[in-house]
């Protein structure tokens, strides 16, 4: 399994290949952090926005912290949140898209008329309306963001699923008298797969990105824990005295997320053969 | 032409019907709060004599349909309530700061919307060239970068490293109308960036698709000049999908300017809401997450039926 991987990596795009690396490095920091970081989460180490150092190779944050180490942990935090929303917003979906394909009938009508609606109020402005409500605690922002974007992945899955149902394998197996539970995960699962997990990281990348605005504007991942989107807002003030390194964090975002979107496409053009216009 | 009209008729009543819900969630996402408004807002140690009165006066002890509609009907006629924060009259508050936003929004779309479609349609006649791929690498990557990050590279570059523009947009409507422009020079240039991506790839999308079309080979195998073909021929047809994508960009900019307002410090309606978001001020919440959702719904709506009138296909029926 991995060595075949490797192969596919060696005859693959640069493109790609540099994508994996960049996805590779960011799980090695967010892994390891607490070996890599040379202090610890929270330790003040210094004055308010020092410049780069041999102490501190990024320099300090607005109260004294090493930029680097939070760096470091930032991409454990960020990540992993980002990671968990994907997750439970795909479960959601599937669940959700793959019920409504092969039921049917009233269900898929309520089901998708309801979604509809809800795709037609902006995501960020619905996000804001709950969190205003309820708070900003990170079960509550996972919870809120995954439901919101299961939308999203509701229209997919049902429409791959959509394509699966009326094959005369599905069939067969509804004549064996199965239930929806072993329809949707034996008979359609399998077969929508490559979609779906093309999918998955460009939804992991939407959500990555939108819980980096939501804690920029202060409404997401709560200090003290460290936080790439945080970390800008923090940090604006320093730009203004021409210290660069505010923006740091935002290119880890940045290229995050252009790694991903390689790997995607790379397996985009593998599994399916889409080809560009 | 009877079927458009039933067709637009059937969009605009679908549209209406959104806002109807979209209203009634916003309504029932506040009412869902634990407890209720007059506890969250006064706190746990709060008399509870100090609680009654208040629900009094946000007339919190009337049941919640005749609430729903009383809110629904003042809204429709301008009186969005008090804020919970200072007292003020909310209409007072979002006026000015909306009129901000939209000015803002305007002024990036007249940048973005010429070039995009300009730059899409460049690059649908010239595809598979340098030009093209580079124009590509570019806006895929701004698509991969969030908001706030293109806003403080050109803070950093042009205001702070050169001093060309200023960091902070601190606009009032007392001020000339070529000032307001200059001072919110760097949120509008951001917010272009952040949409013109899109509506570029979109852009040339449905000409390259259009191009490809049987009945434009014909016209060029017949021996039609070049700018005929473009012009007469594949024009009309494209009209729809490129009007359809600018306007969808728009409603996407009336919502990008929230994150675009807060690096600026723009004093918009954005700003507000993040603000009042939080400090929970949930009456303001309310009227500028409606005031978002609907000029977004609007927007879209107006895309549908735009792009269903200026199809020729549904123009001339069989």
């Amino acid at each position: 399994m991995f060595s075949n991987f490797l192969k596919e990596l060696k005859n693959a795009p640069f493109a790609a290949q540099l994508g994996v690396f960049i996805i590779i490095v960011y799980l090695i920091a967010a892994i390891f952090a607490p070996l890599i970081a040379p202090y610890a989460e929270t330790e003040i180490i210094g004055d308010v926005w020092e410049e780069m150092s041999s102490k501190s190779w990024l320099g300090t944050d607005q109260i004294g912290r090493d930029l680097f180490t939070r760096l470091i942990y930032g991409a454990r935090n960020t990540i992993s949140i980002a990671f968990v929303t994907t997750i439970l917003s795909f479960f959601i979906g599937i669940c959700g898209g793959f019920m409504a394909a092969v039921i049917g009938g009233w269900i898929d009508q309520g089901m998708s008329r309801f979604v509809d609606i809800m795709m037609s109020i902006p995501i960020l402005i619905f996000a804001l309306m709950i969190l205003s409500v309820l708070g900003t605690s990170t079960p509550v922002l996972i919870g809120v963001i995954a439901v919101l974007d299961s939308t999203r992945v509701y229209r997919l899955s049902r429409a791959v699923a959509m394509d699966v149902v009326v094959m005369d394998f599905v069939e067969a197996a509804k004549l064996r008298g199965e239930n929806t539970w072993y329809l949707m995960s034996r008979e359609v699962l399998p077969n929508t797969l490559a979609p779906l997990v093309a999918e998955f990281g460009l939804r992991f990348c939407f959500v990555f990105l939108f819980i980096s605005s939501l804690s920029f504007l202060g409404l997401g991942i709560q200090p003290p824990t460290a936080d790439w989107g945080s970390m800008v807002r923090e940090n604006s003030g320093a730009i203004t005295f021409g210290i660069l390194t505010p923006l740091v964090p935002a290119a880890a975002i940045a290229i995050l997320t252009i790694g991903v979107n390689l790997v995607v496409d790379w397996f985009l053009h593998k599994t399916a053969g889409i080809k560009d216009s | 032409m009877n079927s458009i009209l039933k067709i637009v008729a059937q969009r605009l009543a679908l549209g209406i019907f959104t806002l109807f819900v979209i209203s009634l969630v916003i309504f029932l996402g506040v009412e869902a709060l634990p407890g209720d408004l007059a506890e969250a807002v006064l706190g746990r140690s709060a008399l509870p004599e100090t609680v009654a009165a208040f629900r009094r006066e946000l007339r919190l002890d009337l049941p919640m349909h005749i609430r729903y509609i009383e809110w629904l009907t003042a809204f429709v006629q301008g009186d969005l309530g008090n804020s919970l924060a200072n007292g003020r009259e909310i209409s007072e508050l979002i006026g000015v700061r909306l009129a901000n936003t939209l000015f803002l929004a305007l002024f990036a779309a007249s940048i973005a919307v010429p070039v995009a479609v300009g730059l899409g349609i460049l690059a649908a006649l010239y595809r598979e060239t340098w030009f093209d791929k580079s124009i590509s690498m570019v806006t895929l990557s701004t698509i991969s970068v969030p908001e706030f990050f293109i806003g403080y590279i050109m803070i950093a570059f042009l205001a702070v490293q050169t001093n060309i523009f200023p960091s902070i947009s601190n606009i009032t409507w007392e001020m000339p109308f070529f000032d307001r422009l200059y001072a919110s020079a760097l949120p509008a240039i951001t917010l272009t960036f952040v949409v013109m991506a899109h509506m570029m790839r979109m852009t040339r999308a449905a000409i390259v698709n259009l191009l490809m079309s049987p009945y434009i080979e014909m016209a060029t195998l017949k021996g039609l000049p070049r700018w005929r073909v473009i012009l007469m021929h594949a024009f009309p047809n494209a009209l729809s999908p490129i009007i359809n994508v600018i306007i969808i960009n728009l409603a996407f900019l009336v919502v990008g300017v929230v994150v675009v307002e807060v690096v600026f410090v723009y004093p918009g309606l954005g700003q507000l809401l993040v603000d009042s978001v939080s400090s929970r001020d949930l009456p303001v919440v309310q009227a500028s997450c409606l005031i978002f959702a609907a000029t977004y719904v609007l927007l879209n709506l107006t895309a549908d039926i735009l792009s269903i009138v200026t199809n020729p296909r549904m123009l001339h029926p069989k």
